[in-house]
């Protein structure tokens, strides 16, 4: 084959990967970066169509002096950080818990990932039956003496820390990491811990100093997608949540959908700071992995 | 490790007991009237439910044929081939995977409005490809990189057709990975409440919206047993992919989204 031949043969190669890769490149750029493109545009009060053709800063200067944005803010920040936390420590201890049976029987493993496919609009719902004041958990406190009415029991569901909220991600989330966990645990085998243990390394070095850095690569990118999916998240604190302060995501949609068309740009530019968040993390997450595996 | 699997049963536990309810008033612990009437109310096809299953499948079916049609193309050019720009089409790829829905959906439905698909299911179809194109693009870039190009080679060399090689050798091999995506997508629009609610704009009721009024209006019984159908399709497909699919980290991110 000449050299000329194979050189066409490359380039047609070429056009061959990106006839593929055009509808879902097309879809991803309309759609999400047209998105975000016009919510930018209209955070920033850009809006041709009725005549707005100056971009000024106005919306998130409002936003951003706001108690309401600002409380808000603290609170997401709040119940991700925390679920996140929980989810992540429960979720190294079920999976080393559950790690000789796993390995065993895989009817173990479909029943630790069978929470996987409850969508959380459903656990949220369940959630709220189990521990509200009037629900199951408050009615066996009764029923055993410890409380007479429903305001006896302590307010999980719509309380001022987000204590439902903060269940139902960790009760849906840790399985997530768990299994992510696991895989890890089973393909590498309890070879490098039984060394460290007749080495005589103790139980916490083992775990400190042997496991914890062979789970931590799969760890550390399930807890950042744990974090950027509950900072983002609506169908849980809208169910679960109290009115005031709320999440950022529900915060945005109750601007949007407000009689008042002028909140708009506002419910605009919190939807931005939303986007510009978990950018924020993955792209710092991405850094530091790249940092590490270049050692 | 017995409570643990009872902690993870624990929320679902009450959703049970409320669907088969007819009067459970504080302080009962079990209820003091039963009944089947919720059972009987979701599963009989004469109300609002049928009209939001329809609904829900009429966008979801849609939803997965486009995204089939969409995903397995680029999953292939993604799973088979390493070429300048790789990283970027990647990223494009993460993005709406990693970005929440709410914060795109709000610009989306002004773009919707300007095109005229607000508030339709065809709007609300097309805003579904978002979360799973990507989603199915990727667990289908890693079913092909399992695959061996040599034997689409071998089977034109011995003079088998295009169509042919794709039918009879490219299909089987990557054709469960494939099914397990299609499911999957189908699972996460079917269970999109977000989006649908921004775009539809309360003309598209899909039975995830229907399942928050039930709920936000305190009528358990339905809303319990509703919630029961609706875990159902996706144990179901946990089951099948776990045959097919097992420990593939993309299909369960795809569990992480609904």
């Amino acid at each position: 084959m000449t050299v000329r031949n194979k050189l066409s043969e490359n380039a047609l190669q070429r056009l061959r990967i990106w006839l593929l890769l055009t509808p879902a490149m097309t879809v991803i750029v309309m759609l999400f970066v047209g998105g975000l493109i016009a919510g930018l545009a209209r955070s920033l009060n850009y809006f041709p169509l009725i005549g707005l053709t100056e971009p000024n800063l106005d919306a998130y200067r409002a936003v951003l002096g706001d108690e309401t944005f600002l409380r808000s803010l603290a609170v997401t920040s709040y119940i991700s950080f925390t679920a996140t936390a929980i989810s992540s420590v429960l979720a190294v201890a079920a999976a080393l818990l559950l790690r000789p049976l796993v390995l065993r029987q895989r009817l173990f493993y479909f029943m630790f990932s069978l929470n996987l496919t409850v969508p959380h609009a459903v656990g949220a719902i369940g959630i709220s039956y189990l521990l509200s004041q009037g629900g199951l958990a408050s009615r066996l406190a009764r029923s055993a003496g410890l409380t007479d009415r429903p305001a006896d029991f302590p307010a999980l569901v719509a309380d001022p820390w987000a204590i439902g909220i903060i269940v139902e991600y960790v009760w849906k989330e840790t399985p997530f990491i768990g299994i992510v966990v696991l895989a890890i645990l089973a393909s590498v085998g309890e070879d490098y811990e039984s060394a460290a243990r007749s080495l005589g390394a103790g139980r916490w070095q083992t775990f400190r100093y042997v496991t914890m850095p062979l789970v931590l690569p799969g760890l550390v990118p399930a807890s950042v997608i744990v974090f950027a999916f509950t900072f983002g998240a609506f169908e849980v604190p809208f169910l679960l949540g109290r009115t005031a302060p709320t999440t950022l995501p529900v915060l945005a949609y109750r601007s949007y959908t407000d009689v008042d068309l002028a909140a708009r740009p506002e419910a605009m530019a919190i939807s931005m700071v939303i986007a510009g968040t978990s950018a924020l993390i993955i792209s710092a997450y991405l850094a530091l992995t790249r940092h590490y595996s270049r050692g | 490790m017995g409570l643990l699997l009872i902690a993870l049963a624990l929320p679902i536990l009450p959703l049970a007991v409320w669907s088969v309810s007819f009067r459970w008033f504080y302080p009962d612990v079990v209820p003091s009237v039963w009944s089947l009437e919720a059972w009987v109310a979701v599963l009989s096809p004469a109300n609002n439910l049928a009209a939001a299953t329809a609904d829900t499948v009429a966008v979801a079916s849609l939803v997965t044929v486009l995204a089939t049609l969409i995903g397995v193309p680029a999953g292939r050019a993604l799973g088979l081939n390493e070429f300048p720009g790789k990283r970027v089409v990647e990223l494009l790829i993460l993005a709406p995977i990693v970005v929440p829905g709410v914060a795109v959906a709000l610009g989306i439905h002004g773009l919707f409005i300007r095109y005229g698909i607000a508030n339709s299911r065809l709007g609300v179809a097309v805003v579904h490809l978002v979360p799973t194109v990507p989603y199915l693009t990727l667990l289908v870039s890693g079913v092909f990189a399992n695959f061996d190009t040599d034997y689409e080679l071998q089977a034109r060399s011995l003079g088998a057709s295009a169509l042919a090689t794709q039918r009879f050798v490219t299909l089987p091999a990557v054709g469960p990975g494939v099914a397990v995506g299609a499911l999957f997508t189908f699972l996460i629009s079917s269970s999109q409440y977000v989006l649908t609610l921004l775009i539809g704009g309360g003309e598209v009721v899909t039975l995830p919206l229907l399942l928050f009024s039930f709920a936000r209006s305190g009528e358990n019984a339905i809303a319990g047993a509703l919630s029961l159908v609706y875990i159902a399709p996706g144990v179901v497909a946990l089951w099948l992919s776990s045959r097919h699919l097992s420990g593939n980290s993309a299909a369960l991110g795809g569990l992480q989204k609904l």
